[in-house]
């Protein structure tokens, strides 16, 4: 794990809209998120699960309201790991190379010393120097996980992580999330039901239609944000 | 309603009035003829076709700062209305042309980079055609309009460079040059004819993309239901 | 500065992608001969006609090539959406562009420099005694078209039928390109060749506007 402490940062979206022509992924979202949260989102296909997510990322430009960051570096644009449906890792290149190009863009120092341990850590040191194109499911997630941390982020976000990944993968995938929660980093995970992933979260909300309907911090309660979902 | 009805008549009478004085008013030419008066009419619409996609640049660009669909409204109708001066310009120009010149086209500077611009602004409306979503379409284009915009003045250089390389027949000196007092009046009045008719298909065509807006949007909220 | 050393590792990347699997560079190499061969039985290839219309030949074939060379650029972006993690990696998109149309300007001299002694033989030409004259045309040239056609990859990208619309798209704004670039080449084959400097200027002058306007926008077309 990263050496250096993590400077968890908070977030908070403000009666945040996305619109895609009259459909609205997002509606009047008001959500604030203190530094080192582990919080779960729980939401049928279609709720907007993955458009916040991308919102929180900054990918995704809202049509109406606005996020921001508070705590961390105070640097405008903080570090953000994300990990989505896609791997967003190149398949002709090896493992090794994805990680140390990605190390060396985000200005991480000794990119080849740090992609190495962060293998070593995914448990990928044996094949990282393979193609990724020759991956199993379950092992480019793990790429992708050891992308999302090669800058040590304060913000961590997961979109549904572990779709198509076998029980062993899972298990490896929430032991490494426990242990990230433990670092105090702030972790953002979209998932469809409840799992062992779910239950290392210290708040849950659930949406719908682009809206939250229920909150663990106002009340509800964690089984039935989950229960709720039907997934 | 009543306002824009008014403005139609007005625009279209003065077009009109611009007509008569072109063809009555203004004396024939001396070697040329009848057939130069086609030149007033020509070098207004293609006048009031640069007003219009200067509008339509503006548009763009309020468009990706304030990113309200009015001004992706304005931006496709500045775009469509320019588009149809130009090819008015580029079907006059040979119509003068055959009968004095004995050819139906040249590429001489002007013509060949106004064939340029209005390939440009063609493109520009099948873009439009071609992306569904949207706020992604209104964004996209208006990009591609800021570049199309931007390029038209080095192609009209790098056309005008190239045929001092490689002359030939200039079709219809520049407006206003050699022009005598009334030739030039009627050429102005034409010039404001056209410019008020544009404003006027403008207005209407902006109206029209609105009505379109209001009922796309309808029907995706009742096929959301 | 930071965002010139972000494009160099984005470049890197790029190149080294190419390189391993040559996929690009060999089917516009070989398309720009195929065009070549194709235009040459539209006219008599005399010496004195191919110094007139080689020139613009060849830089259409270039053209063209560029137009469906350029299609892939951001289209593999798309694939495991690497390009949100791109975006997430640097603070200033601009450092994504200036490494494609980095990579898409090498990609585009590469072709154009193993065309040209093929070129020349076919066409019974001579380059060698203008060598730096045409190098520096052809530079300024694919510079100008990657620019354009960089930026025009992610609006077509986003497109139905994004094969035709990038030609379609790109080929308009490139007219300057064309045309001055061909007149510049033709100067220089001819027998008492000559450096057209304005046109050198033009070029670069294209260049110049239009990287500034990807500058200013760039970040738009990348947006979601």
């Amino acid at each position: 794990m990263p050496a250096a402490p993590v400077r968890s940062i908070g977030l908070q979206f403000d009666q945040v809209d996305k619109r895609y022509g009259a459909v609205y992924a997002l509606r009047n979202l008001t959500l604030s998120i203190a530094a080192g949260e582990c919080m779960a989102i729980a939401g049928r296909n279609g709720s907007g699960k993955t458009t916040l997510l991308r919102v929180a990322a900054q990918l995704v430009r809202p049509t109406r309201g606005s996020i921001s960051f508070c705590g961390g570096t105070g640097h405008p644009k903080p570090q953000i790991g994300f990990v989505g449906h896609s791997t967003m890792v190149y398949d002709e290149l090896t493992a090794a190379e994805n990680l140390i190009f990605f190390a060396k863009l985000q200005g991480v120092a000794e990119a080849k010393t740090w992609a190495d341990e962060l293998l070593r850590e995914v448990g990928l040191e044996d094949r990282k120097d393979s193609l990724v194109r020759t991956f199993s499911r379950g092992m480019r997630q793990r790429v992708a996980i050891a992308r999302a941390l090669l800058a040590q982020p304060s913000l961590l976000l997961f979109d549904e992580p572990a779709t198509g990944l076998d029980a062993e993968s899972n298990a490896w995938l929430t032991e490494h999330v426990r242990k990230l929660r433990d670092t105090r980093c702030t972790i953002l995970m979209s998932l469809h039901g409840e799992s062992p992933m779910a239950r290392l979260a210290t708040r849950a909300v659930r949406l719908e239609g682009g809206s939250v309907i229920a909150d663990t911090q106002r009340g509800a309660m964690f089984q039935s944000i989950f229960a709720a979902a039907g997934c | 309603m009543t306002k824009r009805v008014l403005f139609g008549v007005l625009a279209i009478g003065l077009v009109a009035c611009a007509a008569y004085a072109s063809f009555y008013v203004a004396p024939e030419e001396r070697t040329m003829g009848a057939i130069q008066k086609i030149f007033y009419f020509h070098a207004s619409t293609a006048w009031a076709g640069e007003t219009t996609f200067f509008v339509c640049f503006l548009a763009n660009l309020l468009y990706i700062w304030k990113r309200k669909p009015q001004f992706d409204w304005l931006g496709v109708t500045c775009a469509e209305v320019g588009a149809a001066c130009i090819t008015v310009v580029l079907i006059t120009g040979p119509i003068w042309a055959r009968p004095v010149w004995g050819i139906w086209w040249t590429w001489d500077a002007r013509l060949t980079s106004t064939f340029v611009l209005w390939i440009l602004y063609i493109c520009y409306l099948l873009l439009r055609t071609l992306v569904d979503e949207p706020d992604r379409r209104a964004l996209m284009c208006a990009l591609f309009g800021v570049f199309a915009f931007i390029d038209v003045p080095i192609v009209f250089g790098a056309i005008r460079w190239w045929r001092t390389q490689h002359p030939a027949p200039v079709i219809m000196g520049g407006p206003g040059s050699g022009l005598e007092p009334t030739m030039k009046a009627v050429f102005f009045f034409n010039v404001l004819a056209m410019h008020l008719f544009a404003a006027f298909l403008i207005v209407e065509r902006y109206f029209l993309e609105k009505t379109k807006h209001d009922v796309e949007l309808l029907r995706q909220e009742a096929e959301a239901r | 500065m930071a965002l010139l050393s972000k494009a160099a590792v984005l470049l890197g990347k790029e190149v080294r992608t190419e390189f391993r699997s040559r996929e690009l560079l060999s089917t516009t190499i070989v398309f720009v001969l195929v065009v070549v061969v194709v235009f040459s039985f539209t006219f008599d290839p005399t010496t004195n006609e191919s110094r007139r219309f080689g020139p613009g030949l060849l830089w259409m074939a270039f053209l063209f090539a560029a137009s469906l060379m350029l299609q892939p650029c951001f289209l593999r972006e798309q694939v495991n959406d690497t390009l949100s993690a791109l975006r997430l990696a640097v603070s200033d998109p601009f450092a994504i562009f200036l490494a494609k149309i980095s990579a898409n300007t090498l990609f585009l001299l590469l072709t154009e420099l193993l065309m040209l002694p093929v070129f020349a033989a076919l066409f019974n030409v001579s380059f060698a005694a203008q060598l730096p004259g045409i190098l520096l045309t052809f530079f300024l040239g694919s510079l100008g078209i990657s620019v354009v056609g960089t930026a025009l990859a992610v609006i077509s990208a986003q497109a139905r039928m994004r094969e035709l619309l990038l030609p379609l798209l790109l080929l308009p704004l490139l007219t300057p390109i064309l045309v001055v670039s061909t007149e510049v080449t033709i100067r220089l084959m001819q027998p008492e060749p000559y450096m057209e400097w304005k046109g050198i200027g033009l070029m670069a002058g294209f260049d110049v506007v239009f990287l500034t306007v990807l500058w200013l926008f760039g970040e738009y077309l990348l947006e979601e």
